[in-house]
């Protein structure tokens, strides 16, 4: 990281990691607080070669993501809540028929049209279960202007990898906050790409799971013709309403993440070793979490932070190793209560959990979060 | 010699799940006939399609195919097309799943004239999900959910996608084969955004509710409605009503394609960054 600091926006730097991870396809719509990625795509896209294009709906856009995915690009779109609430059955569809794609969600309030200029984490659960019917997904919560540069090509690469839609959540500070960052070279970047069928064209089932948990992916239009349907089916991609046969996929798409979780799980962590108090946090107000430990420990409070960079899935196993530790969690979050539940469900009794809430559309600061440490210990 | 229908299907699921006397089957040919005419490969065909049993046609064809999600077909096939201008990329697709659900798509896709070949089969009535009435079901007939008869108007889909801008629109009929087939065909040759209309019959659904009698009987009912282009220019309204125009409306090469436009923008914007 010899590079020169330089000034970015959060929005503006996931379409430059966007294009540095290798995406040469992005279909969006506009809508606040989101709508400088595709400006910024809209600009830097057909430089490298690539296809910008604004679609007439989110519906479409997650659709055109889906079919330039299948054709072998990297894809993208991006929204916010009520635009990936749009999204969710073309989201379901990327699920089952193991389309990489990713798409970014820069959280406003909400419901419905909520406070479109304004911050908020509550689409945490409709990102994970927003769309019907048993599925993974992977998410990423960066917080730092290199976190979002770093987070975004690892959410593509994940996606690639695990053959998979990867969500990038942001909230409207983190898209419209600018700060001066180092960027790397992207000729360092490690970059992953879908793995390809090595058998021939006669053998190649699009779903065979002879070669582990994710399936090697063809691209369309290189000799693999097959079929991709929204529909249960078997490996060869066909309808199929057989018991034991639909079971077994939906097995091994559930395995193909929580069977992975070390290659997708990724956390920061703060002064968690001789805490007595944990707080779990993220994104923005993850950064508020840090600033208050940093004073609570000048007053002598043993509290450490857990920052998930990976939230879906959510990190249990560690949130129970430290809810076996700790005393207290302490679990700041923009919303009315959704990373919460996770956190006592993972912490399954070992430890009080208290919530600092705040859907009024402001950031939760360092020093309510200090106020509510000073009040637990 | 006769037609070698197995070189473009996937035998081993035939037989399809369509009724018999369905009118499907009668554009799927008419789609093969006119892919084997311009000589493309399968390989370098995607047949995408949305929800519904005209959607269903990809699961038979030995192609790149695609069923996606109801009326979405056309987003998952300009991503193609976008990703790969230089493939061939056919959409098919039901009334209800292109002009009600899928509306939007639809008139964007005709707007942006991008060289996808949309085909509708318009058989009046959602047919896999028990007969409900379509944008296109006449007013006064019986669906399941107009048990009373239709109280809406109906859409003519042809002048819904000249007016969105498609620049080839025609329409043919399942009782005309070779009439449908030479549409598809000059949709395919045209480079744009192309739509065939198929008036075609649903016998179970739509056919049954509506005592239409019998597959045969179905086609000739289609037959009986259609008028065409010429004859129907000097028809009045009244005269017109309950009928269909036959023909093709549209067929324009002057307009350029959308992503031989995007192209041109991408090659500008290169060589400016370039000097
Ligand atoms: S329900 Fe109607 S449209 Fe569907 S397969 Fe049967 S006859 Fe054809």
């Amino acid at each position: 990281m010899s590079n020169k600091l330089e000034l970015w926006g959060g929005n503006d730097l996931i379409a430059q990691a966007a294009i540095d991870a290798g995406c040469r396809f992005f279909a969006g719509y506009p809508i606040t607080p989101s709508s400088e990625i595709a400006e910024q795509l809209a600009r830097k896209l057909p430089k490298v070669g690539g296809i910008f294009m604004q679609m007439e709906d989110e519906i479409a856009s997650m659709g055109a993501i889906i079919g330039a995915s299948l054709a072998g690009e990297k894809a993208m779109t991006a929204t916010s809540g009520p635009g990936f609430s749009l999204k969710q059955e073309n989201l379901g569809y990327a699920c089952i028929s193991e389309t990489p794609c990713v798409i970014v969600d820069v959280m406003r309030g909400g419901p419905s049209t909520g406070l479109p200029t304004a911050p908020s984490q509550s689409d945490l659960m409709q990102v994970r279960w927003g769309t019907h019917g048993d599925h993974e997904i992977i998410a990423v919560t960066p917080a730092f202007m290199d976190e979002i540069y770093s987070e975004t090509i690892r959410a593509f690469n994940l996606s690639e990898k695990f053959r998979i839609p990867v969500i990038i959540l942001l909230d409207e500070i983190l898209g419209h906050l600018h700060e001066g960052v180092q960027l790397p070279d992207p000729g360092s970047l490690e970059i992953v790409d879908r793995t390809k069928p090595t058998v021939p064209p006669e053998e190649y089932l699009p779903f065979d799971d002879r070669f582990g948990d994710v399936p090697p992916m063809a691209n369309f239009f290189e000799g693999y013709r097959f079929h991709i349907t929204g529909l249960s089916h078997g490996k060869s991609g066909f309808p199929t309403t057989d018991v034991e046969e639909v079971d077994a996929i939906q097995m091994r798409r559930q395995r193909k993440i929580i069977g992975n979780t070390d290659q997708i799980l990724s956390n920061h962590e703060y002064h968690l070793d001789d805490a007595e108090i944990a707080v779990v946090a993220f994104g923005s107000v993850g950064r508020s979490a840090i600033d208050a430990i940093d004073e609570a420990r000048k007053q002598g409070i043993k509290v450490g932070l857990l920052r998930p960079l990976t939230i879906w899935p959510f990190p249990e196993k560690r949130v129970l190793e430290i809810a076996k530790q700790v005393k207290k969690i302490i679990v700041p979050e923009m919303s009315l209560g959704q990373l919460i539940l996770e956190v006592q469900r993972a912490a399954n009794g070992n430890a009080d959990i208290v919530g600092v809430q705040e859907v009024g559309g402001q950031l939760i600061r360092p020093r309510e979060i200090l106020a509510k440490l000073q009040e637990v210990i | 010699m006769t037609f070698d229908y197995s070189k473009y299907l996937r035998n081993q699921y035939i037989p399809h799940m369509w009724c018999p006397g369905c009118g499907i089957g009668i554009l799927l040919k008419a789609i093969l006939r006119s892919v084997d005419a311009m000589g493309w490969k399968n390989d370098d065909i995607v047949l995408v399609s949305g929800i519904g049993c005209t959607s269903r046609m990809p699961g038979y064809v030995d192609f790149n195919t695609v069923h996606t999600t109801h009326g979405r077909a056309l987003a998952f096939a300009t991503g193609l097309k976008m990703a790969r201008p230089d493939k061939h990329v056919i959409v098919v697709a039901g009334d209800g799943d292109s002009t009600a659900i899928g509306g939007n798509h639809f008139i964007h896709f005709c707007r942006r004239n991008i060289d996808i070949n949309m085909i509708i089969n318009d058989n009046n009535i959602y047919g896999m999900t028990g007969g409900q009435y379509s944008p296109t079901t006449p007013p006064g007939s019986y669906a399941s959910t107009s048990p009373y008869g239709h109280v809406e108007p109906n859409f003519d889909i042809a002048k819904l996608a000249i007016g969105a801008g498609a620049t080839y629109v025609a329409r043919g009929t399942v009782a005309q084969g070779l009439i449908l087939e030479k549409y598809i065909k000059a949709s395919f040759a045209h480079k744009g955004a192309s739509l065939v209309v198929a008036e075609s019959t649903c016998p179970v659904q739509f056919g049954r509710r509506n005592r239409l009698g019998d597959p045969v009987d179905m086609l000739h009912w289609i037959k009986e409605r259609g008028v065409a282009m010429r004859k129907a220019e000097k028809m009045s309204e009244e005269k017109l009503a309950g009928k269909y125009v036959m023909g093709e409306f549209i067929k324009d090469d002057s307009k350029l394609e959308y992503t031989e436009r995007t192209r041109m923008l991408i090659e500008k914007v290169q060589q400016k960054e370039n000097k």
